[in-house]
Parts: C-alpha cells; structure tokens; sequence
C-alpha cells in the first residue's frame, strides 16, 4: 500500500492543482446521504462518463447500506440499549464497519482510475459528508520525479 | 551573521484549531458547550436525591419490603447516569464549516445563479430548493459556516456550529441535541422519570410504612432526607414527564422541536413532513433504532505545523518578526465574513476581504483555518498517523 502511495506522490511530484470539483448532496430522497450523479463540466475531458457515475453510484450504495434500518440495525439498537450503550466502546458498528469500505474503495479508485487521469478524489467523511470533492491535477511539462525522493511522509499515513 | 532556520514541528490535535464555541475535554473524545452551570446543576440534584434515598430510605425498604427496591433502584441510577453523560459528551452532529475552496465553489455557483438580477437590486436570499418525498423544501445559506444547510440542520447560535436534524440546544445537559446524541437524550429523559416516580412512590411508601410503627412526625424527623427528595421530585416530575411525552409524541410524528416551534410542517399553507413515514411505528423505529452515526467532525487528528523559527543573532527586529510568524502560523484563523461581501457583512469588514481576496489567490495555505490542507498533500495525509478506530469517532 505504501509503494501505490508513493507513485500517487510521485505523479503529483510534476502536477500542480488546477482546480476542485465538488459534487453536491442529492436530497430527493430525504436525508439519506447520497451523492448527485450529474457530470460535472470540469470533468468532460479528463474521465468518461460512465466510469464517474459507476464510481458515485458504488458510493451511493455502500451509504445505503451503512443507514439501512433492518433487522440489524435493530438488533444493534437494542442490544446497545441494554447496555447503556457502553457495547459501543468495543464493538464496531455497520456504519463504521461500512466507512472503511468506502474508504479502502476510493483508495482503489484512485489509484486504478483517477490518479493515472490526473484526478484524486477526497473521502466524503473528511469534508462532512457534505460533499465529494474531486482535485483536478494539471500537469506542468517537468520531467517526472526522482526516484530518491524520501516515501516517509506518504507511507507514515498508515 | 546570518539567520539560521530551525523548523520546529509542533504537534497538536484538530479539537484545538476547531471554530465554534465548544468546550473540549480529555484530548478532544469530550465535547460540551461553554456555559455548563446547568449541567452540573442537573448532576447535583440527580446523584444528590439518589445518595439521600440510598442512605435513609433503601436500609429500611430492604428489610421491611424487599432487597430487589435498592437493587432497581441503582440499575436505574446508572442508566440515567450513562445516558446524561452519553447525551452531553458526544458530538450532537455538528457539520464541519467549508473549508475556502468549498466555500468559493459555492459563492461561485450563487454569483452564476444571480447574474440575471439587474444592477443596484438587492440579489435574492440565498436559497436552494429540493425536492423531497415531492415536497418542495428550503435549504437555507449558513454565514458562518458557508455552507448550505441540509435539511433538517439548523444552525445553533449558542454553540457557533451548524447542527445535523437540530433539536434543540438543553442546558440542562450542557449541549446541543441533535441528530447523534437524540435517542440518548429521549432514553435520558425516560429513565429520568422512571426514577423520579420511583424514588417519589417509594417515599410515600416508607412515610406511611413508618407511620404506623412511630408516628408522622417522628418518621420525618428520623429520616430529614426524605422531605427534601419529596420536594425535589414533586417538582422534576411536572417537568421531565411532561418533556417525556412531549419528545414521544415528537417522535411519533418524526418531528424535530426546532421544527415543531417554527410551525414548519403544521397548518393548511405549509409543506406536510417528508420525513415521517405516516406510521407511528416505522417513526419510532427509525429515530430510537436507527444506525449509530459516526462523527464528521475531526475532533483527534493530529496537526503538525511546522513553525519557522530563526536563531538569529542580528537583533531582535529579525526574531521578533519571526516569533510574530510562528504565532500567526500557530493561530486558527476564523473566517467569519464571507468572501463576497453581502447585505450582511459589516462596514468595517468589506475593504479587507477586497485585499484578502487578493492575498487568497496567491498564498493559498496561509488563509486556510485548518493550515495543513496544502493541495498538493494527499487527503489522508492531514489527518496524521491516526488509527482507523480514530478516524470514525465513538463519542
């Protein structure tokens, strides 16, 4: 994981930020967090189409079944409960068992599909879940990284 | 003699740079309000009558009545005690402010979408309409935060942050109620109740108990503690009881007390509430056994900044200079005006956002309230070397 870092880092080495897109919460179907699958126009040129609504989509889902009001959510509610919810200092609940799905998803996003497009996506959860925001990278003609390049500040995030 | 730089990092966590008026505690996992008078008044009459009826009035019921009355009586106890901290330690859902680019987008969306007003008119009211459940609802522009609130958030002016499904702001539990901490605060008030008609009925109980074997007034003078439980039970009972059904009969409706004081879903004219389901039940259900919300608020990340310092020997012009530097790097920055000034910036503040635009467009790190957020960093990279189980808050 840390070498797939160290080549994000390394790409971002001759690019400079151009721009940030932000793509705004959908509210059509109450308070559910869910993500607008609209393209924005700062994107047309940089990834098709379908691979960014594939990606919002994914994320829409993984959202939805991290606030699923079911049988388990219930059950955990009620347990939780009983215990004057001190279970939840050492049981990890479906929401965050979810957001490090999402999380380890956009990881693999960026690496696979943004990053070699020159895009990198933040995790919602960092903005408050408000927005997912898209930074646009521009390359600027140097000639690529050096190799020597210490790796420690990208690999001592994990 | 030439200035040698030391760049000294010092490492703090985010719960110190955060804007808002929030008091935190134990390295950031505690988050109040900043007035808690209340709060530790609630604490007091709540372990105050619970230590009086433990000590006069439970010695006797368990060798007249029976032992299970001081057992259920402590069960209780905690509870209360585990949902009234619940309620005013944890983040009640405060949605973090935007961050300057997000802030601009969205000034920049609202410019676009007012360019067809002509000159010298006042632009209309920042308003976004959704559709929800297809009711049409207003999502209103948060000054403060920059954002556009979701629905259901309000902005809570004793606290200075924008709340997710605001409740109401208690002073009783020393914090705002909100979308995270609500079913804490309805189970509080709940069980509250329980133990005021508890401990209420079991005075009775042991008075007349007592009366029979030594009088009235002898009864009374044995044990002084149960008058003063009486009256502070007689009194919280009106109130919390009342609450409890109050916020039941909320949740029964899927309504929020913001909601319900502003009249927003009630009479002929107004939109119907999108949120409830039209069954009790279901209501209940999502509000009491919903998921656990994390926190979207980085209250533990940690901050490294790098703070500049000289250890010149030129004079003190030059470290003095630098010292300012190194302050002014280490002060969280609040950004409280809007980057374009409206009907509601004050006069003072309009000449410097004109200057601070400028200064914006060319050193973008120094502007931002959170100074880590340098652009060409990778996200996970701010937030430090936190574990996983950090990253998504408990509390």
């Amino acid at each position: 994981m840390a070498t797939e870092f160290h080549n994000l880092h390394d790409l971002r080495q001759g690019t400079s930020l151009a721009t940030k897109v932000f793509i705004q919460r959908d509210y059509s179907d109450g308070t559910i967090c869910k993500f607008q699958t609209k393209f924005p126009s700062e994107l047309e040129s940089r990834i098709e189409r379908a691979l960014f609504e594939d990606t919002v989509k994914t994320l829409n889902s993984f959202y939805c079944e991290a606030e699923k009001i079911g049988g388990q959510s219930y059950l955990e509610g009620c347990l939780a409960c009983a215990t004057a919810y001190i279970i939840f200092l050492c049981m990890e609940t479906q929401y965050e068992k979810v957001l490090k799905k999402i999380s380890t998803y956009i990881q693999e996003q960026n690496e696979k599909i943004y990053g070699p497009r020159g895009l990198l996506i933040t995790d919602p959860i960092e903005r408050g879940m408000r927005v997912i925001e898209i930074s646009v990278y521009e390359d600027r003609g140097s000639s690529g990284s050096s190799s020597s390049r210490s790796s420690s500040a990208a690999s001592s995030t994990r | 003699m030439s200035a040698v730089m030391i760049s000294k990092k010092a490492a703090s966590r985010r719960w110190e740079k955060l804007p808002g008026k929030n008091t935190f505690c134990c390295d950031g996992r505690v988050m109040m309000a900043r007035q808690k008078g209340v709060f530790y008044l609630t604490l007091f009459l709540i372990v105050g009558t619970c230590a009086l009826f433990f000590a006069f009035e439970c010695p006797y019921l368990a060798l007249h009545l029976s032992p299970a009355i001081p057992v259920f009586a402590i069960l209780l106890f905690l509870f209360v005690m585990a949902m009234l901290l619940r309620t005013s330690f944890s983040d009640p859902g405060v949605l973090p402010r935007a961050l300057p680019e997000e802030a601009t987008f969205i000034e920049m969306e609202i410019e676009a979408a007012n360019a067809n007003v002509p000159a010298g008119q006042r632009p209309p009211p920042r308003i976004r309409n959704v559709q929800i459940n297809s009711q049409i609802v207003k999502l209103k522009y948060c000054y403060t935060c920059k954002i556009f609130r979701p629905p259901r958030a309000s902005h809570c002016s004793i606290c200075d942050n924008c709340v997710d499904r605001f409740d109401h702001h208690c002073p009783w539990v020393g914090n705002c109620v909100g979308k995270r901490n609500y079913r804490y605060f309805y189970l509080f008030t709940l069980s509250l109740s329980l133990l005021t008609i508890y401990i209420f009925a079991f005075d009775i109980v042991h008075v007349v108990l007592r009366s029979v074997d030594s009088g009235f007034v002898n009864t009374l003078k044995e044990t002084p503690g149960t008058v003063l439980e009486v009256l502070v039970c007689f009194f919280t009972l009106w109130s919390v009881v009342g609450l409890t059904g109050f916020h039941t009969y909320l949740i029964s409706l899927n309504q929020t007390t913001n909601e319900d004081i502003k009249g927003s879903w009630s009479g002929k004219n107004r939109v119907q509430n999108p949120y409830s389901h039209k069954n009790i039940i279901k209501n209940c259900c999502e509000v009491l056994c919903g998921p656990a919300y994390p926190s979207v608020l980085d209250r533990r990340g940690l901050m490294v900044e790098e703070l500049p310092t000289s250890a010149s020997l030129d004079g003190p012009t030059a470290s003095s200079s630098s010292s300012k530097n190194s302050i002014a790097a280490a002060q969280s920055t609040k950004t409280t005006a809007p980057l374009i000034p409206n009907e509601h910036t004050p006069e003072d503040v309009k000449p410097g956002i004109a200057a601070s635009l400028e200064k914006s467009h060319t050193s973008e790190e120094e502007r931002m309230p959170t100074p880590l957020n340098t652009p060409c960093k990778s996200p996970t990279q701010d937030r430090g070397p936190s574990s996983p189980k950090e990253k998504v808050q408990k509390l």
